[in-house]
């Protein structure tokens, strides 16, 4: 028994000996500094590839070298997970990140396990609740995107409807989305609404494809849509699966994450993507200065995390680009809300309360998506828009 | 006149376990060699340091060493289970739907009754439920194979995609948060249905199973009146019937047996490792368990070596991959390379190439 002690108590020892100094107030050394990331993809997929390009990003901006960058490729949503989580901890790690949503229990786990390391999570629900210090989530205020690209899709159906095209209640727009839950739910409706302030008329349909990446499942779904009479598509999914159906039937698109002309030079609109590198520059400044991270992080137009790919001068309708420059300033000013409850009703109501997790989402005549947890929240079915889950 | 070939070829007669194990390493060696010209052709890397990182990912620090053994009880599990369904020449590429399933019924026994019964119960009955499990997706394909001679490969592929949609199914109900389409890690504050450590070791539980059914099926196989039913079955349905063995009888009881490991492989998943289920719960371990049952030729203790050295380049694959950014695949081709000149080298043990005499 005291053999066992006097063993753990050594091994305690050295584990605290080796651990990687970080306290409050007290930054890291940039030469000492240890990044690891974790990717549910690789640089062949769209949203993985977003990731990667943020990280480059931090890693100029604050004058690292490539060296103190440890990056994990192509880690499911299992165990493999939380063994590479505790690996780059292992390794010297002082913070480590995670970018895919099925990630977050395994990195909890790790987070449990190792307090002296900083774990962030991206696209999460649950560092608030689960009370660990070192475990943060980071999104963006991808709404807010949506909404313009919103915007340059209905300023395109208005084009259609004075060309004579099409009439204005034909004006149907179709969305092919990953799963049926918050994030696309949210991001379609901001989608919606954008393309609504100037398109009046519009509506929309959604499919599902219940994958994230799937190029075959996104091209059927959104050639399923393109039958079913939608005029203009838009996507929640990581691939060019729906752009390149669109290129084929000659229908307007709006992509996400990643500029879609190279598959869709006629017809990709431009796509709503974030900039990750915003938060990673934050998070890892912030463990130089020794300063703590957000537990929920989340900044849209305002600070550069969210943005337009370039508008498609061939594709997008006349004087899209005016209009654009002043939806974004008066996003960035405050003038407008993107889940303005004056303009969207549910079940033919105005939405005056929503409450999630004990919150109050709804005040001063506007849903607050984002600002009390980095994951969207709005889940509410609008009129206007046909959700189907096959 | 006839031509003489250049090389004559001919059957071994016999051949001494020295010779045996030669051939084998000058093929490992051999091999070896052929990757690091292919690395160095196609990347301008030094080959060693590609060796030395693949080392490192798989045994570099006490962690991976336990992944890697972790992950070797596994396929090794499920390549046991195979074993006897083989021998028999039955094709059971099914491996992949037996683990899902038993998979499944020990998340569902998790999730149910995770509250509901004391640890030590709910993991027996977790076991239980998930040989089951396995049992009956085995024994499936057996019965009609048995009965009206279906044909297995067909009947046993198809299962697995019927597994899959299962599992899809169950997550509907599982998932969490909903929508999400993940099940996430289940009971992560209780604990409830997590094999426990054993000798202060995480997967000391998940080495312990696995290593007592290598034994036991090692006798089983080689030992038992079962044993030989299999490989008379295996040898001739005919000659078996002429023997007096019946048939159908060690078709559909083999079968169970079989489908019974790989089903207690997935409960070994569940419960000993990644404490979620998904689609992905087999991870195509059901096929490379295959060529590690083939190439261990049944023996259990081979099975053993064989599921270490496969392991060890997919975990070493990963670690290449964050080291020196070259895909994954990289060391699909390595290990591809090396199986290749493996297999081949059983060639030159059966058979002996000759100049032909003039």
């Amino acid at each position: 028994m005291k053999k066992a002690l006097a063993v753990g108590l050594a091994a305690a020892m050295a584990v605290s000996m080796t651990a990687p100094v970080y306290a409050e107030g007290e930054g890291v050394a940039k030469e000492d500094l240890k990044i690891g990331i974790i990717y549910i993809g690789d640089e062949n997929e769209g949203y993985s590839a977003a990731h990667m390009a943020g990280i480059d990003e931090m890693v100029k901006n604050l004058g690292l070298e490539d060296s103190q960058v440890i990056e994990k490729t192509l880690i499911g949503e299992n165990e493999a997970c939380y063994d590479a989580a505790a690996d780059l901890a292992d390794q010297g790690c002082q913070i480590v990140f995670a970018n895919s949503f099925g990630h977050e229990t395994y990195i909890l786990e790790a987070a449990g396990e190792y307090p002296e390391v900083q774990f962030c999570h991206a696209t999460g629900t649950q560092a608030k609740a689960s009370g660990l210090e070192n475990m943060h989530n980071y999104f963006t205020n991808i709404y807010e995107s949506r909404y313009v690209s919103g915007v340059v899709a209905g300023l395109k159906l208005n084009e259609m409807i004075e060309a004579g095209e099409l009439t204005e209640d034909k004006a149907k727009m179709g969305y092919v989305g990953a799963f049926p839950y918050a994030e696309v739910i949210s991001g379609y409706t901001s989608f919606y609404l954008g393309a609504k302030s100037v398109c009046p008329s519009v509506t929309m349909e959604v499919k599902y494809t219940n994958s994230w990446a799937s190029f075959d499942l996104e091209k059927e779904c959104a050639d399923a849509l393109i039958s079913d009479g939608c005029v203009l598509i838009s996507q929640h999914a990581d691939t060019t699966g729906a752009p390149t159906a669109c290129e084929a039937a000659g229908v307007p698109c709006v992509g996400y994450n990643i500029d879609m002309t190279s598959v869709a030079p006629n017809t990709a609109l431009t796509s709503a993507s974030i900039d990750w590198g915003v938060y990673y520059t934050y998070a890892v400044q912030s463990m130089i200065d020794g300063t703590p991270i957000d537990v929920d992080w989340c900044k849209g137009f305002s600070e550069g995390a969210d943005k337009l790919t370039p508008l498609n001068e061939n594709a997008v309708a006349e004087g899209t680009e005016e209009k654009v420059k002043e939806v974004e300033d008066s996003i960035i000013d405050g003038s407008l809300h993107v889940f303005d409850t004056s303009t969207f009703t549910v079940d033919g109501e105005e939405v005056t309360t929503y409450e999630k997790d004990g919150t109050e989402y709804v005040s001063d005549g506007y849903f607050h998506e984002s600002e009390y947890a980095s994951a969207p929240a709005f889940d509410l079915a609008i009129d206007g828009i046909t959700s189907i889950v096959e | 006149m006839k031509k003489e070939p250049f090389l004559k070829m001919s059957r071994r007669e016999k051949i001494s376990w020295q010779k045996r194990l030669m051939i084998r390493i000058a093929a490992l060696l051999l091999s070896l060699l052929v990757c690091a010209g292919v690395i160095f052709l196609l990347v301008r890397m030094n080959p060693f340091d590609v060796y030395k990182a693949i080392w490192d990912g798989a045994l570099g620090s006490e962690r991976r060493i336990w992944i890697t053994i972790r992950d070797t009880m596994i396929l090794l599990c499920i390549a046991i289970g195979l074993a006897p369904a083989f021998k028999m020449r039955f094709w059971n590429i099914g491996a992949e739907g037996q683990i899902l399933v038993g998979g499944a019924c020990a998340a569902a026994a998790m999730i149910y009754a995770g509250d509901k019964m004391p640890p030590v119960l709910l993991l027996v009955v977790m076991f239980v439920c998930s040989a089951l499990g396995g049992m009956v997706w085995g024994m499936i394909p057996a019965v009609f194979k048995a009965y009206w001679n279906t044909n297995e490969t067909l009947f046993t592929l198809m299962l697995n995609y019927v597994a899959m949609q299962i599992v899809t199914f169950c997550i509907v109900f599982w998932e969490n948060p909903k929508g999400s389409n993940t099940v996430g890690i289940i009971n992560q504050s209780t604990q409830a249905g997590w094999l426990p450590e054993l000798f202060g070791q995480k997967y000391g539980w998940n080495v312990l199973i696995v290593l007592v059914f290598t034994v036991v099926m090692f006798i089983y196989l080689k030992y038992s009146k079962h044993g030989y039913e299999i490989s008379v079955v295996g040898e001739s349905e005919n000659t078996a019937r002429y023997a007096g063995i019946r048939v159908r009888k060690v078709i559909i009881r083999t079968m169970a047996i079989s489908g019974a490991i790989c089903g207690i492989a997935g409960f070994v998943i569940v419960s000993g490792a990644s404490h979620t289920i998904s689609t992905a719960t087999a991870d195509g371990r059901g096929f490379t368990a295959i060529i590690v049952a083939w190439l261990s030729k049944f023996n259990t203790f081979i099975m053993l070596a064989v599921s270490f050295g496969i392991v060890f380049m997919q975990q070493g694959a990963v670690q290449i991959a964050t080291q020196y950014g070259l895909n994954e695949n990289a060391s699909d081709v390595i290990l591809g390379i090396i199986l290749f000149f493996l297999i081949g080298a059983e060639f030159f043990i059966n058979y002996k190439v000759e100049r032909a005499k003039k």
